[in-house]
This record gives structure tokens, C-alpha cells and sequence, in this order.
């Protein structure tokens, strides 16, 4: 594991009420490296995700130990801001959910409740993120249509090139392909595997062939632990956990 | 067989009540209109009532309506949305708020009466205003205050969390989130709510007899603290006193009319914003 960490979780305990969500949770994200996990419904998977912009706080009822450090910044420190941490962890929902607003201005929105307000550079932006979520063609004559016009794909890389504009340096994926169909979800993981050069990216997914063709790390949740963690090459050729064995190759999940 | 027969009665029955529904109203309309039109002119618009409301106008009894119908809505749309988003997104979801909420609710089935008496006591008495605009206004207010806070409410409990969770994850805070996302996707369903309490204020007696309705008032109001004639209660002055009730009749017809013309207008111009918002978002 050569690359340099960006986001580390230490001994993550989580409860939804009293009900353990997430176990002693240690996991390393390598920068511009794609890191999936996988493991069957209500495993802590999305949980975890979500901890790491902080999200779950907008849950009512929760409680959190452990630490998580973003560039060695422990981002669950009651000194932290979670709006800033979420400027600079962005994410992407299982399903599509643009604002009911039009295609620039969905884009837009993240720029100016970020206080940017200096037009040109605005457009700009919203050019440069579009493109970069390779949705620019498709949408380039009609910037000024409702986004909810737009195909579930279309509209799935519209949230990418949303979190793209703000410059979050990490994208979470909770499931993105989860209501697309397989064009759409090809597109999307060739999105992912150019993104990551720039991106740090963390994907939740049911999808055991898209955790193969786009990770490099993968982690397998089971009942709120995290049983196995590496190289996505080893996870899926040689599992050192019967679990993981088990789970992969479809014998329960 | 038997259940297509038990079908296709059960869709006429429906569609029976549909169209007793629509006659009543339609017979409403026309009772109202073919009456009411022979008395409307360009001069019964724009004169003043004349000869103790026999012949003339009713243009200061169409302002003073309009007024009182302005007057509630600034009163009534601003507090109870307030209440509305802060009773959504912001209270606790204590016992004590589900209590509020349940109160807000049956204040809708409050008689109008009584919120006339209220006004009576509490603007036109306690605090000095008279029988006035701004009394009649603020008891109009407070009638339709608990139907703004629950369409408000609706429309704003109906916007998808996942929306929301989007503008959070782009680092927006709570109130960048309601003022940019979920205030403008609710506004059709807060519209609904304001459109339905102008039809409900601009048609109400009793809130206003006792706290800003004048029987007859020469000249238009000049102030707040002005009375004001409107179009409901002089609707109720001409058919129950005078001493010409033929001709009074007719003009009570014909003010049933604009009364009638002013709702629709109103929920028209209300309507066409609305849709003008879904056009734009979505």
C-alpha cells in the first residue's frame, strides 16, 4: 500500500438509538484511488459512507465515537464545521436527486451558497464541471431546461458534476448505479476511473462486478464490521476470510 | 361478467355524484350571474352608492374589500409561514409541538363568529384600532392563519428529503437549504393554501361586522383606521334593510357578482404564479 492516506477511521463506533450500526471500524482511503465496499443490505456500508461528510448527523438519535481524520485533520472534532467538511467530501446518492431546478443552476447552486457570486466565473465553472462529468455535450444547448427533464443517467452525472463544481477533493458514492441501467452505469464507472486521477473516490456498491472493474481497494462489511480490507485484486482472487469467500462468490447476501 | 356489471355501475354512481356536484355549482354560477349582470356597468364599477344605496356604484365597497383582503394576507402569509417552516424543520418533535400543531389545526374549525368576537375585544377595544381596516384586517388574518400554517406545512413536509440531503452534501446550511430548495419547490402548495384563504377571507361577514364593516360610508377610506364598506356585509345590508328592496336586490346580486369576479381574479393571478413555478421547476 504505497499511496498516501487521505482519509483514516479509527476504532468508528456508530448507534442508531441502541442499535450498533458499525463496529470498531479502522479503514485507511488512499488518495486518487478508488476504494469500494461491499457486503450485503444493512451491513453499516452507507452508514459508514455517510460518516465521513458528515452526514449522519442530520439523523436524529445517533451516537458516534472513534475518529476520522481527512489529510490527518480529525473532522469529528465538535471544533470542526460540518458544512466545510462536506465543501470538501462531496457526494452522490443511490438515486439521481437534482434540484427541481434548471440544469445551470443546479450546478450553480453549490458555487453560490459557497458565497460565490462573480458570473463568468460561475459559467465557467459549470462549463468545466459538466465536461468534466462528460455530460457537457448532451447538455450544452439547453442549460436552461428543468434538470428533472433529464434521463436518470444524465441526471446521476448532473449530481457528479455538482459535487465536481464545488472542488470537493473526495467524492463518496453511495450505490450510484443502483436505478440506472447498464449504459447509464457503464458510463458512470467510466466516469469514476477518469475522476479518480484528480479525486480521492469512496463507492458503495451491491454490484460485485463494479467493485472489480473500478477499485482499487475493497472492503467487505458484515453486521456493522469490517471483516476484510485490500487490494481489490486480492479481495476477489484470494480472500483471506471465509466470510468474504462466502460473500463474493454469492453463497449468501 | 358480474364484476364488469358491478364496475361500470360502481364508475356511474361516481361519475352521478360528479355531476350533481358540478350542477349545483354550475346552477350557483348561473343564479348569480344572469341576476347579477343586468346592474353591472362601467359607472356601477367605478361610482359610489347613491340615494341611500338604491342607484350608483360600489367601487368604495370593492377597495374596501380588496383592502381587507390585502391587509389579512400580509398579515397572515409572512407569520404563518414563519410558524409553518419553523413548526417543519427547525422544532423539536416533542409532545408539546404535536400538541401545537393539533391546536393550529382545529383553530381552522373555529366559527367565524367567534374570531369576529375576538377581534371585537382585542383590536377594535384593547388595542384602540376602532372599527377599522386594520382591525377587520388583522381578525381576517388570524382566520385564515391556521389554513396558510397547515397548506404551508404540507407543502413543505411533501419536499423529498433526498433533495435536501443533496444541497447539505454541497455545504449548504440549514437555512441556505430551506430559502434555496425547499421554499421554492413548496411554493405551489403554499400558494394553494394562500389562494383558498383569499376565497375564504374576501367572503366572511362575521369577522368583520363588528371590527371594520361600515353599513354605508360616504368617499373611499384614507387610512388604515379607516371603516370600510365591503362587499359581503353590504351584500347582507342591502337584502335585510333598506327601504327600496327591489332595487336593492338587484345591486346585491350584482356585488354577489364582483364578489364572485375579485375571488377568481385573485386565485387566477395566484394560480398562473404557481404554474409559472412548476414550469421552471419541473
Amino acid at each position: 500500500m504505497d499511496s498516501e492516506i487521505k482519509i483514516k477511521s479509527e476504532s468508528v463506533d456508530f448507534f442508531y438509538g441502541k442499535a450498533q450500526a458499525l463496529k470498531n471500524i479502522n479503514l485507511d482511503v488512499y488518495k486518487n484511488q478508488v476504494t469500494a465496499i461491499i457486503g450485503p443490505s444493512g451491513c453499516g456500508k452507507s452508514t459508514f459512507i455517510r460518516l465521513l461528510n458528515r452526514m449522519n448527523e442530520l439523523v436524529p438519535n445517533t451516537t458516534l465515537s472513534g475518529k476520522i481524520y481527512l489529510d490527518g485533520r480529525d473532522i469529528l472534532d465538535p471544533s470542526v464545521d460540518a458544512v466545510e467538511i462536506r465543501r470538501q467530501v462531496g457526494m452522490v446518492f443511490q438515486k439521481p436527486n437534482p434540484f427541481p431546478k434548471s440544469i445551470f443552476d443546479n450546478i450553480s447552486y453549490g458555487l453560490k451558497v459557497n458565497g460565490i457570486k462573480d458570473r463568468p466565473f460561475i459559467e465557467e465553472k459549470v462549463e468545466w464541471s459538466l465536461k468534466k462529468a462528460a455530460l457537457w455535450p448532451e447538455v450544452k444547448d439547453r442549460l436552461g431546461d428543468s434538470a428533472l427533464k433529464l434521463s436518470g443517467g444524465q441526471q446521476q452525472r448532473l449530481c457528479i458534476a455538482r459535487s465536481l463544481a464545488i472542488e470537493s477533493k473526495v467524492i463518496l458514492f453511495d450505490e450510484p448505479c443502483a436505478s440506472l441501467d447498464p449504459i447509464s452505469t457503464a458510463k458512470i464507472e467510466e466516469l469514476i476511473a477518469e475522476l479518480k486521477r484528480e479525486y480521492t473516490i469512496v463507492i458503495v456498491t451491491h454490484n460485485m462486478q463494479q467493485a472489480a472493474r473500478v477499485s482499487d481497494h475493497t472492503a467487505f462489511f458484515l453486521m456493522g464490521e469490517l471483516i476484510e480490507f485490500g487490494k481489490t485484486q486480492d479481495i476477489f482472487t484470494k480472500p483471506s476470510d471465509p466470510k468474504t469467500e462466502a460473500y463474493i462468490t454469492g453463497r449468501f447476501g | 361478467m358480474k364484476a364488469k356489471i358491478i364496475q361500470n355501475t360502481g364508475f356511474f354512481f361516481l361519475f352521478l355524484c360528479m355531476f350533481i356536484t358540478l350542477f349545483f355549482l354550475g346552477i350557483i354560477i348561473y343564479f348569480i350571474f344572469t341576476r347579477g349582470i343586468q346592474v353591472i356597468s362601467w359607472d356601477f364599477l367605478t361610482q359610489a352608492p347613491r340615494n341611500a344605496m338604491t342607484e350608483g356604484g360600489i367601487a368604495p365597497v370593492i377597495v374596501g374589500t380588496f383592502y381587507l383582503i390585502l391587509g389579512s394576507m400580509l398579515f397572515a402569509v409572512p407569520l404563518g409561514l414563519a410558524c409553518a417552516i419553523y413548526l417543519c424543520e427547525y422544532s423539536p418533535k416533542t409532545i408539546a409541538v404535536n400538541i401545537i400543531r393539533i391546536s393550529i389545526n382545529n383553530l381552522a374549525g373555529v366559527p367565524s363568529v367567534v374570531f369576529g368576537l375576538f377581534g371585537l375585544a382585542v383590536f377594535v377595544k384593547f388595542f384602540g384600532f376602532g372599527v377599522s381596516i386594520l382591525s377587520g384586517s388583522l381578525t381576517l388574518g388570524i382566520l385564515a392563519l391556521p389554513l396558510v400554517i397547515s397548506a404551508s406545512q404540507e407543502a413543505l413536509i411533501a419536499v423529498p428529503h433526498s433533495i435536501r440531503e443533496a444541497s447539505f452534501s454541497l455545504g449548504a446550511s440549514k437555512w441556505q437549504t430551506i430559502k434555496r430548495i425547499v421554499l421554492p419547490t413548496a411554493l405551489p402548495g403554499i400558494l394553494t393554501g394562500v389562494i383558498l384563504s383569499i376565497g375564504r377571507v374576501a367572503g366572511e361577514t362575521a369577522p368583520i361586522l363588528f371590527t371594520a364593516a361600515a353599513f354605508y360610508k360616504r368617499g373611499y377610506p384614507n387610512s388604515i383606521f379607516s371603516e370600510v364598506m365591503a362587499l359581503p356585509y353590504h351584500i347582507y345590508a342591502l337584502m335585510t334593510e333598506g327601504a327600496h328592496p327591489a332595487k336593492q336586490k338587484a345591486i346585491a346580486y350584482g356585488s354577489s357578482l364582483i364578489l364572485l369576479a375579485m375571488v377568481l381574479i385573485i386565485s387566477g393571478i395566484a394560480i398562473f404564479i404557481r404554474q409559472r413555478q412548476r414550469g421552471t421547476h419541473g
